[in-house]
Order: structure tokens, then sequence, then C-alpha cells
């Protein structure tokens, strides 16, 4: 195919223009008509996920820009969910957003950078690119944690998020300039090139390279030990952010890591393989150990992303030691189906979360879940199925996620560090199974405290139905997972194998 | 052909979840008669099943098989063999006992209790005649989602403890499992099935760790000393309902799991841990028999008495005869109805007095001579007393154990006396002398409902006491395959044979 042909078609393009045209119309926007720039916003993220979708249809795979950027399968299904969530983020924040006066067009625009840097993260396949686009979705993502300017909690996550953010970009960059230092070049295929056949100045500052460039990537992903940052922004940032910030940019970092690592590093596989587990199994328990003593539940749920996220990881260990590109591609899908499913219910989490708050009312602590289940059955339920799709029971989602991770585990064999991993794993969901059933302790065992019990469940019809499609989705996905584990799988296979 | 199994699975589904739908908490009668319809059309559709069911074989009948997740090459392939014919029987009867068991005395959140009831019935056929592991396992899980509702809703005083107990505890043992599935699954080039799983050969440490991965789902489930301590908790403190549909049901679910999973595809660790295991079914039988002689609430002292008798059911099994695998299957079956009569009982008795002390009861035969005439009759069917289905199942294992070890037939022969004891002495307490105090006074007796529910179960009690053979003719053939599955080593024939 012709590269020009594609090149002002790519979603990126697309989606640069149409955050250009918003930013510019909501200038003429009174705040009373905020709307006309939200349907704009709605408008593009519809035009970017359906020209993602042809793309995805048709196949396309595309190396363009002196091959810096690629258009592959998996950048595909990880891009379309990654719109996902930014439309869902916003349709789920309007009456939020506008109790709390920040229903504005930094809210839009810089959704729409943040959404762009994801993409080029997604699709970039030279380290410079890679990491154009990680600070350009972690600067916007900086801003809109600051939105709430005038909240003091807001503004300090901030600022947490922006240095410790700033730390592991600084960690990342240096640990590329190791590679580049080591190989001599910035592009991700010639890296494999040179790091297959031996054409490498230093092993050590190579090595030394993956080890920076793994904690950078550690740092965005949130696991142990450079987790930090995530409860106090998971806490202080205002809720649809904090939605946004659980749920997408792990998708573009998944990708970032499966360029660097496998694209360039595989036959390092056995050297970053066992920081890979270190840090999973770090995640796993501390993450879930923490996680039960947590009595506000954005806190909650960032410790248990901490967990999920070490689940992700070990299935991005798995099968890579061989090189078999089939091994590859099912544990890689393995790990892509996981984040995808993750992100998936933790949309809806938040989004119930979103539900409950109210003016002057932020109901993100566990108590203010009290008694759901009498105020609003179905809410109640579908919460119910995504804190049991969190915990990996079945007929849910999470469930499969978890057993194809397992699997991939389990796939080169089942050698005694792979059993011990995978027991480990499980015996860590029940931990997480606790706090998990606790929410639906508190929605369906106990009752509502008289004030809120008074107040009526207020939602915009479109947030409505977003939320029961979320559910639904969780529901009818547990029961036939086919479709989702499909595309995941072929998309990761066409990536490997073209 | 009709897909009786999928009816049977389905319709209870499809009526829970529409009451469920309907969601209104008003017209609590049409609830009821819509939960009353549901569960007799899915008791009407397993009739064809055993009056189609070909007892000369062993093979599974009423077979449906289709793709279910073709990524993961996992069917939906449902079958039963003359083993769990019984057990989709017994589920769909005791689903009719439970919704008329609530008839009158659930008064809050009917339509959701209703729901929880159908919806489990259904995912409990479905572990019954499910031949595929994957799904197997997911209907295995998913029967802890409505149950720990359950428990947790509709449950006595200290219900949130005993469902974080119950859930967590099966939960535990599943995880486990789960890696075994995924052991399974490679161990057979990639396949789910059971059958397929039966014919492979699997070295002895890996049949050791299978095993004890699966034993930790079933023991937990069926409950085996010593992890049978949530059991109590849960049955004291579920809604009678819940505490039939455990009794009779769930605690099946761990038994009928090792027909199908730890003996015909772990033959050789099987007899290598038989010791162990009837260690501690002989505990159960003795130790956990002496536990229920001192209980002084009534719905501990089933509790207790299931679990002993349940240890009857794995002595049974794990003894390798014909005799004592049939004697394990019909002490399941009988324990069904019998423990949920005795859960029955005891529940007519509670609603009237709301107490489940014995010391508060005495003398009840002067107020409640029919129900007296009825309880009198479940007891001696929970003693062992000849004539009841109680008897037929403890003496055929007791027959096997004497061809096994005389010894260990003498010790489990303890149960006919401790049974009595604990059965009877209770009895006399709470029916006979006289009255006790002024609320037993004013107790009525039994109604039209629960003397329908009284005569559904003596009938069957006895009809199985009197007349086993049509239970037993119809498992025969089954139980020689399993037993001949059970004989053959597993193992790879180059360690087998050096």
């Amino acid at each position: 195919m012709n590269e020009l042909d594609y090149v002002f078609r790519i979603p990126e393009f697309v989606l640069l223009v149409a955050a250009c045209v918003v930013l510019i119309v909501d200038l003429f926007v009174s705040d009373a008509r905020r709307n006309v720039t939200y349907l704009l916003t709605l408008l593009a993220l519809l035009v970017v996920g359906a020209v993602v979708c042809v793309w995805l249809a048709q196949d396309v795979s595309l190396i363009a820009f002196g091959g810096m950027y690629i258009a592959d399968p998996m950048g595909h299904v990880l891009k379309l969910f990654a719109v996902v969530c930014c439309g869902f983020m916003l349709v789920c924040a309007q009456s939020y957003a506008r109790a709390r006066s920040i229903w504005k067009g930094e809210l839009f625009s810089l959704t729409l950078f943040t959404l762009l840097g994801m993409m080029l993260m997604i699709s970039a396949n030279n380290l410079l690119v890679i990491y154009l686009g990680l600070e350009l979705q972690s600067l916007s993502m900086y801003a809109l944690v600051a939105l709430r300017r005038d909240d003091p909690r807001s503004s300090e996550a901030a600022m947490k998020y922006f240095v410790l953010g700033s730390l592991a970009s600084g960690f990342l960059l240096y640990g590329m300039s190791m590679l580049y230092g080591a190989t001599g070049t910035l592009e991700i295929d010639e890296l494999a090139r040179r790091v297959a056949s031996g054409e490498v100045v230093s092993r050590a500052s190579l090595l030394l390279g993956i080890v920076f460039v793994i904690a950078g990537l550690a740092f965005k992903f949130g696991v142990v030990p450079f987790h930090m940052w995530a409860p106090d922004v998971y806490q202080g940032a205002p809720t649809p952010i904090t939605l946004l910030l659980s749920s997408a940019p792990e998708l573009a970092i998944f990708a970032i890591a499966f360029r660097i690592l496998v694209d360039g590093l595989l036959p390092l596989a056995i050297d970053w393989q066992k920081i890979l587990a270190l840090l999973a199994v770090a995640s796993l328990v501390l993450g879930n150990l923490t996680a039960i003593a947590q009595t506000n539940l954005k806190r909650m749920l960032a410790y248990s992303t901490i967990a999920q996220m070490g689940f992700v990881l070990l299935a991005m260990l798995s099968g890579v030691s061989a090189g078999d590109p089939i091994a590859i591609a099912d544990s890689y899908s393995a790990a892509m189906f996981y984040l995808i499913t993750y992100a998936l219910t933790s949309l809806g989490t938040f989004g119930i979360i979103l539900l409950l708050s109210r003016q002057g009312f932020e109901a993100e602590e566990i108590a203010d879940f009290r008694g759901l289940a009498k105020r609003s059955p179905w809410y109640a339920f579908v919460m119910l199925l995504l804190m049991f799709s969190l915990a990996g029971v079945p007929p849910t989602v999470g469930f499969y996620a978890k057993l194809v991770v397992l699997q991939a585990l389990l796939s080169e064999g089942a050698t005694v560090a792979a059993v011990s991993l995978a027991v480990i794993a499980v015996l860590f969901s029940l931990i997480a199974a606790f706090y998990y059933l606790r929410i639906v302790k508190t929605m369906y065992f106990d009752d509502p405290s008289p004030e809120s019990a008074a107040v009526p469940l207020v939602a915009p019809a479109d947030m409505r139905v977003a939320l029961s499609l979320n559910g639904i989705m969780v529901l009818a996905l547990g029961l036939l997972p086919q479709w989702l584990l499909q595309l995941c799988a072929s998309a990761m296979t066409r990536t490997l194998g073209g | 052909m009709t897909p009786w199994l999928s009816l049977a699975i389905w319709i209870p589904i499809v009526f829970g979840v529409a009451i469920l739908a309907a969601g209104r908490d008003r017209n609590h009668g049409v609830i009821r008669a819509v939960a009353l319809v549901g569960s007799i059309l899915g008791l009407l559709v397993t009739i064809p099943l055993y009056t189609g069911f070909d007892a000369s074989s062993a093979q599974l009948q009423f077979v449906e098989n289709m793709p279910w997740i073709e990524r993961l090459n996992a069917n939906y392939h449902l079958g039963v063999d003359g083993i769990s014919v019984w057990f989709v029987l017994l589920t769909a009867f005791m689903t009719v006992i439970v919704v008329l068991a609530g008839w009158q005395v659930i008064e809050t959140r009917v339509s959701q209790y209703y729901a929880a009831f159908l919806i489990l019935s259904g995912l409990m056929v479905g572990v019954f005649a499910a031949a595929d592991g994957l799904l197997f396992f997911v209907f295995f899980e998913a029967t802890l989602v409505p149950m720990y509702v359950i428990i947790g809703v509709w449950g006595g005083a200290n219900r949130i403890y005993a469902a974080f107990k119950f859930f967590l505890y099966t939960f535990a043992g599943s995880l486990l499992m789960l890696v075994a599935l995924v052991y399974l699954y490679y161990a057979s080039d990639g396949r789910f099935g059971i059958f397929d799983w039966h014919q492979v050969q699997i070295g002895m440490t890996a049949q050791i760790l299978l095993f004890l991965a699966f034993f930790a789902a079933f023991a937990v489930k069926v409950p085996m000393w010593p992890v049978h301590t949530w059991l109590p908790d849960a049955h004291v403190e579920a809604p009678t309902g819940g505490s039939i549909i455990l009794a009779a049901i769930m605690l099946k679910l761990g038994a009928y799991g090792f027909l199908r999973f730890s003996l015909p595809i772990l033959p050789d660790a099987s007899h290598a841990l038989a010791g162990y295991v009837i260690a501690l079914s002989l505990i159960a039988v003795v130790y956990i028999g002496l536990v229920a002689l001192v209980q002084s609430d009534m719905k501990k002292l089933v509790a207790y008495s299931s679990i002993a008798h349940m240890g009857f059911v794995t002595l049974g099994f794990f003894i390798f005869n014909q005799m004592g695998m049939a004697g394990g299957i019909v002490q399941m079956i009988s324990h069904g109805f019998v423990s949920g009569a005795m859960f029955f009982c005891i529940g007519v008795m509670y609603d009237r007095m709301h107490s489940r002390n014995i010391e508060d009861y005495g003398g009840v035969v002067n107020t409640m001579p029919k129900f007296a005439a009825f309880f009198m009759l479940f007891v001696m069917a929970n003693a062992g007393l000849p004539a009841t289905s109680g008897f037929v199942g403890e003496f055929m294992v007791i027959l096997g154990a004497v061809q096994y070890n005389f010894w260990i037939a003498v010790t489990a022969g303890t149960t006919l006396v401790l049974g009595a004891a604990y059965s009877l002495w209770m009895y006399k307490r709470v029916i006979f002398g006289d009255v006790a105090n002024a609320r037993v006074a004013e107790l009525v007796d039994v109604n039209a409902r629960e003397l329908a529910i009284l005569l559904l179960l003596a009938a069957t009690v006895l009809w199985m006491g009197l007349y086993p053979k049509p239970v037993t003719d119809l498992m025969d053939a089954s139980v020689a395959q399993l037993l001949k599955h059970v004989a053959v080593s597993k193992l790879p024939q180059a360690v087998a044979n050096p």
C-alpha cells in the first residue's frame, strides 16, 4: 500500500485536528452552552474510534514516517479501547464536573490530548517517539489531575503525580539513552537486529538500560516498588480523572512495554523476565494486603490496581524465554485481554462512584455505599458484577482474564517457578476477594444511612445507559468471552507474525 | 432432540432473572407464583432424563455439545451418566421444596430471594451436567455468588461473618483447583473435556499435587474435617431455604467433584493417598458425631450431623469397591432428602418460636402432633433406621468397608450408635415431655403448605428406604465404569513398566 494514501488518514492526525477544533470552538462558547463542546468532543472520539475500527477491520498494517510510526492490529485494538475509556469518562463526568465547575473546555481538550499522547505511545516505533507520546500523555494528565485548582487535595495530588511522574520519565529517558549508547540506534527494529546479532558496544550498559527502562515503565504502570504515587493521586484527583487514569494509560504503557521488551529486546528476555517476576510478586503481595486496610474506596481501588497490574506482568513475563512467536502471542494476548477487561471493569466502578456523588459530596468512602441495594437495586447489581469481575469470580469476564494469565504462566511447562508464581497469584486473589466482597457486603447487607436514603440517585440518561451497558458487558463477556479473546489473540498473532 | 439438560439449567435461571428484572417488591403473591411455576417447570423438564435414561449404558446421555470458547477449546458440553442424573433430579426437586418453604416466611426483598434461589438452582444443575472442565468450573464457582447473597441478606444475627467465611473458604479451594485445571489443559494437549482428561497419563508427583489441589476444592465443599468449620456457621445463619439447599445440594458438589475429577483422572494418587482420606472421613464420622451430640442449637446439630454423614460418603468413595462407591452415592442422595427435611422441620419450629435452642422447646408433640410424627420419621432417617433412605447408603458403605478392612468398618459403624444418640436425644428434648413453656403451648400445627412439603419429603425418604433398586440400578453401569477407571494406572507407561 502507498504510505501517502494513509498518512492523512491516520487516527492520530484526525484526533489532532479534532482536538484543535475543540480547543478553538470552546473559546467562543459560554458556560451555559458547554454542551456544544461536549458533543463535539464525543463526535471527535466517535470519528477517531470509527477510523480505528475501519483500520482494524481492513487489517491495515502501516509503517510510516521513516519507521518511526507503526500501525498494527495490536495498536488498533488498544487504541479502540483507549477511545472507549475517554468517551466513557466524559459521559460519566457530566453531572460531577458541572457541580464542581470543572465542566470547561480544558477538560475536553486535555482529554483529547491525553488520548493523542496515548495513541502516539501505542504507535511509536522509535524510542524518542515513545518518549514524546508518553510526555504528551503525562503532561495532559498532570493538568487534568489539577483541574480543581481550588481544591487542596487535587493540587497536592497533581504535584505528587508531577514530581514522581517526571522522575519516572527521567528514568525511562536515561534507560533509553543507555540503550542508545550500547547499540547506537533509536529505532526499535534496528535495536532488535543489533541486539540479536551482538553488535553491541557494551553489554553492561545495555542491561543497565533495561533496568532503567523497566523502572520507568513500572512507575507508569504503578507496580511495587514504584507505586507510591498511585493511592494519593487516585484519591486526590477528581473522580472522572481517576476513572481515566485507572483505565486508559495502562493500555498505552502495555504497548510501550511490548515494543521495547519484546520487539526490541527479546534476546535478553531471560534478564528482564526476572525483573518482571519480582515486580509482579511484590505488587500482588503489597497491593492486596494494603488494599484490605483501606476505608477510602478510591484508595482501595488504587491498591487493587497495583495488584491487578501484578497479574498483567505475570502474563508479560510468560512465553518469552524460548523466543517462539506463537508462545509470545499467546501470553501477550492474555496480558492484553487482562488489561482490557480491567479497564472496562474499572470504568464501571468509578462510574458508580460518580453516580453516587453529588454537590458537595464525594461518595468515595466505602461506607457511602451502604445499603445501595435498597436505594437502587440495578446499580447495586452492576457494582456487584464489577466487584465479582475484579475478584475473578465467574460468570464475569474477570474470571477469564485470570484464567488466560494462569494459562500463559503454565504454557511453557509446569516448572517449579511457573507453578509457584501461579499459586502465589491465586492465593493473593483470595485475599483480593475479601476486599471486593466487602463492597458487596456494604451494598447488600447493610442498611443505608438515613441521610443518603433520602437522596434519590439522579444521573443524565447517557450516563445511565453507559453504566448499564458496562455492567451488561461484564456479564455478557463472562458468558461468551470468545469474541474478545479472539480479538486480542488474532491481533497479537498478526502483529507478531507480520 | 430436545435439549432437556439445557432446559433444566436455563429455565430456572431465566425465571430468576425475570423475577429480578421485574424487581418491584410490591406484589409478593405474583412473585411467589412465578417462582413456583419456574421451579416446577424446571422439575418437569428433568423427568424425561429419568424416563429416557438407558440404565445399561455407562456413557454420557442427553449429550449436547457445541463450541463455546473456541480460543480456549472449551465447549458447551453437557451430558449425564447414571451418577449425575440423580443429582440433577435432586436439585430440581429440592428447588420446588425451597420455593414452597419460603412461601409465607420471607417478607423482605422477596423478588431477590426467589431470584437468587432459582438462579442458584440452574447453576447447580449445570455443575452436575457439565462434561467440560471449564464449564464445570464456571458453574461451580458461580454458585458462590447467589449463596453469598442469600446468607448475607436473609440470614440470622451473625450472617455477615458466616457469608464471608462461606465464600472465602470455598473460593480458596477452588482457586487451587483452577491451577490444576490449567495444568490438565496442557497435559491433554489443549483440551478442557473432563472425559478427555480421563485418558491422560500423568506422572506420580504431578498426580499427587493435582490431587491435593482438587482435594482443597472438594474437601472444603464436602466438607471434610478439618476444613469443615464454615459449615456450622453458614448453616446456622442461613435462612431455612438456604440451609436446605446448602445441605441437600451444595455439599454434594464437592463429593461429586471427587467422582468426576480426583478418582478417574488421578487414580494412582487416589490410591496412594486413600489412607489419609479414609482417616479424615473416619474422624468426621466419629469425632464430628460426638460434637453433634453436645450441640444446644438444633441447626448446628444437624449441620454437624451433615458433616458426619458426608464422612460416610468420602469413606465409601475411597475404599474402591462397587458396594462402597454406590453406597456413597446413595448416601449423598438420601442425605439430600433427609437433611433438607431436617432443616425444613427446624425451620417450621423456628418460624413459630424464633428460636433454635433445644432448651427453649419441650413437649411440642402436645401442640403439634402431625408435625411431630413427620419429624420423627426424618430423625429416624437421619439416625439411619432401616426402611428409611438413611439406612441404605450407610449399610452399603459399611458392607463395602468390611471387604476393604474390618476395623475401618467397625469404626464407621459407630455412626449408627452416635447418629441415633444425637438425633433421638434432640428429638426427645424438643418433642416429648410436658409442655415446657407458654410459647410452646401456643404453637399451631402445620398448615396445608407445610404438610404438603413434609408429605413429599416423607414419600421420597420412605421410597428410597423401602425400594432403592431403581436408584442403584440406574447408576450401576456408571459406577462400574468409574471403578474400572480407578483401577487402571494412569502413570506414563515408561514409568509403570521400567
